[in-house]
């Protein structure tokens, strides 16, 4: 039994065209850890972020994320356990437009088990339609409920993404350039946001970022990707603005 | 190095395959309308012909029995249509699903689906009507089976493309979170291609009460059976009466589906 919330070495991608994104990555994430990936534009982070949770498939290398091994062999099955456990945000937020916050929340539900009726508040259990309404007063949403989706801000939108993840009431969760689409002040409400629900829930959180402030403020650990490989794997506390400049700098 | 004065041509040079294409349809098109286009002979000629029988069309038919009997007809006209599109509408939405491209859950044989969505559509309505008639015998229930297949093939093509075009971010963002292929139809393409699956409903009830208003002609029900009738019996005044009917109703069926698509919008 593993006590890691990931397990990966050896890990390998490679795009069609035979060019290499990474090789040879290895990561332990311990339960609670707050980890930031960072890279410049086309260094692997959310290729790399999305083969630990089995949305791309490996080339290489072993990875254990919540006790599921999702490597080269993994079966549909496996990956549908594994992503029953996980929250995921990307970069947009990825709400449908046309229906209210409330039934896009609820749509985090649609993965697990009995989910088929998730796919709108109107019938959906009574107790998840609590639990979606539960998520957005986390994230300070819950008098948006009933908005349409499209009526709301880019970082009100990227919160009610969260929600729909905290829904599923996630060990692990995931966020590929949550702030990347934002304004300076919305990114950083985010990713406070972030940072303090998996401070409070003890989720362990995998965020990537190609903001340095963002990672010195809100990680506890920093994975620097450069060149398709590991720059440095440090705790945030022994990393300097000037390291994360070589990561950033040829 | 180029010369800045030098302006461009105004028009691009034409290759001789192109060339010689546009030749080609010209001419094929120069052929066609000595063949097929009314000559001024034939105006002239057709003309008063033409004022005689709208002349002997007036005035309309507008005795009470008659009347009632056109209503009856049209009532069965639109049912006709609203049932036919109805059943197409439920029909097209998984032969839809079934046949879009990157959402279908039938891998290649979506192209199956597809082929027949394009049979449905590319064989005339009166074509299948008459087949329908041959096989389920005279009258509105042949009808009804008509407008079925004429709305797969007319909503099966298009809710595909409503389907293939909805945003894929929120699709992508349930896939992630491990929903199904079902799963991620109604929660996130649905909703998203709802204006448009709508108007194209609407298109199609619009087009069903068109074509239900001539399938009668072939022995399908509603109140085309009734024009044939007039006109075989040389009873124009009735037939103005149910032509006049019949364009009224189709404005009025335009004017309702405008304000709705209008309202969806």
């Amino acid at each position: 039994m593993t006590s890691e919330i990931i397990r990966a070495c050896g890990l390998t991608k490679r795009y069609s065209d035979g060019k290499t994104v990474f090789s040879g990555i290895g990561l332990d994430v311990l339960p609670g850890q707050r980890v930031a990936l960072i890279g410049s534009n086309g260094a692997g982070k959310s290729t790399l972020l999305k083969c630990l949770i089995g949305l791309l498939p490996l080339d290489g290398g072993e990875v254990t994320t919540l006790g599921e091994n999702i490597g080269a062999s993994a079966s549909p099955r496996q990956l549908q356990r594994l992503r029953r456990r996980i929250g995921v945000v990307f970069q947009h937020h990825g709400l449908v437009a046309r229906q209210s916050v409330l039934t896009n929340v609820v749509h985090g539900k649609l993965g697990l088990a009995g989910g088929w009726h998730a796919w709108h508040q109107s019938i959906a259990r009574q107790e998840w339609r609590r639990d979606a309404q539960a998520a957005l007063a986390q994230v300070g949403l819950d008098h948006k409920a009933e908005a349409r989706a499209d009526e709301l801000s880019g970082g009100q939108a990227q919160r009610v993404a969260i929600a729909r993840a905290l829904v599923r009431k996630p060990q692990l969760l995931i966020a590929d350039e949550p702030a990347a689409s934002l304004d300076p002040a919305s990114g950083r409400d985010v990713m406070a946001l972030f940072s303090q629900l998996s401070r409070d829930s003890g989720i362990t959180l995998i965020c990537t970022t190609h903001d340095m402030d963002h990672a010195l403020e809100y990680s506890d650990r920093i994975i620097a990707l450069k060149s398709g490989s590991v720059f440095f794997d440090q705790p945030t506390g022994n990393v300097t603005r000037r390291h994360l400049q070589e990561v950033f700098h040829a | 190095m180029r010369d800045a004065t030098l302006l461009p041509t105004r028009i691009t040079r034409l290759s001789p395959v192109t060339f010689a294409l546009l030749v080609g349809a010209g001419a094929l098109l120069i052929v066609s309308f000595q063949q097929v286009a009314p000559s001024p002979a034939q105006l002239a000629q057709g003309g008063p012909r033409m004022a005689e029988l709208v002349a002997r069309m007036l005035p309309p038919n507008l005795e009470a029995s008659f009347l009632q009997r056109v209503f009856w007809r049209m009532i069965e006209t639109f049912q006709i249509a609203m049932v036919g599109t109805a059943i197409g509408v439920i029909v097209s939405l998984p032969v839809a699903w079934l046949s879009a491209k990157r959402i279908s859950p039938a891998g290649l044989s979506r192209h199956v689906f597809k082929m027949m969505v394009s049979l449905f559509r590319t064989v005339p309505d009166l074509v299948w009507a008459l087949i329908f008639v041959a096989s389920v015998g005279l009258g509105a229930v042949a009808g009804t089976m008509t407008i079925v297949v004429d709305t797969i093939g007319f909503c099966g093509r298009f809710f595909a493309e409503a389907m293939e075009d909805a945003d894929r971010k929120p699709q992508e963002a349930l896939f992630a979170i491990g929903a199904s292929r079902f799963q991620v139809l109604c929660g996130a393409v649905l909703p998203d291609a709802m204006p448009s699956l709508i108007n194209t409903t609407l298109f199609a009830l619009e087009k069903s009460v068109r074509s239900s208003v001539v399938l009668g002609l072939v022995g399908a029900g509603g109140i085309g059976q009734e024009l044939k009738v007039a006109f075989d019996l040389f009873q124009y005044k009735n037939a103005s009466t149910i032509i006049l009917v019949i364009f009224g109703i189709v404005l009025v069926m335009e004017f309702v589906t405008d304000r709705l698509r209008t309202r969806v919008q």
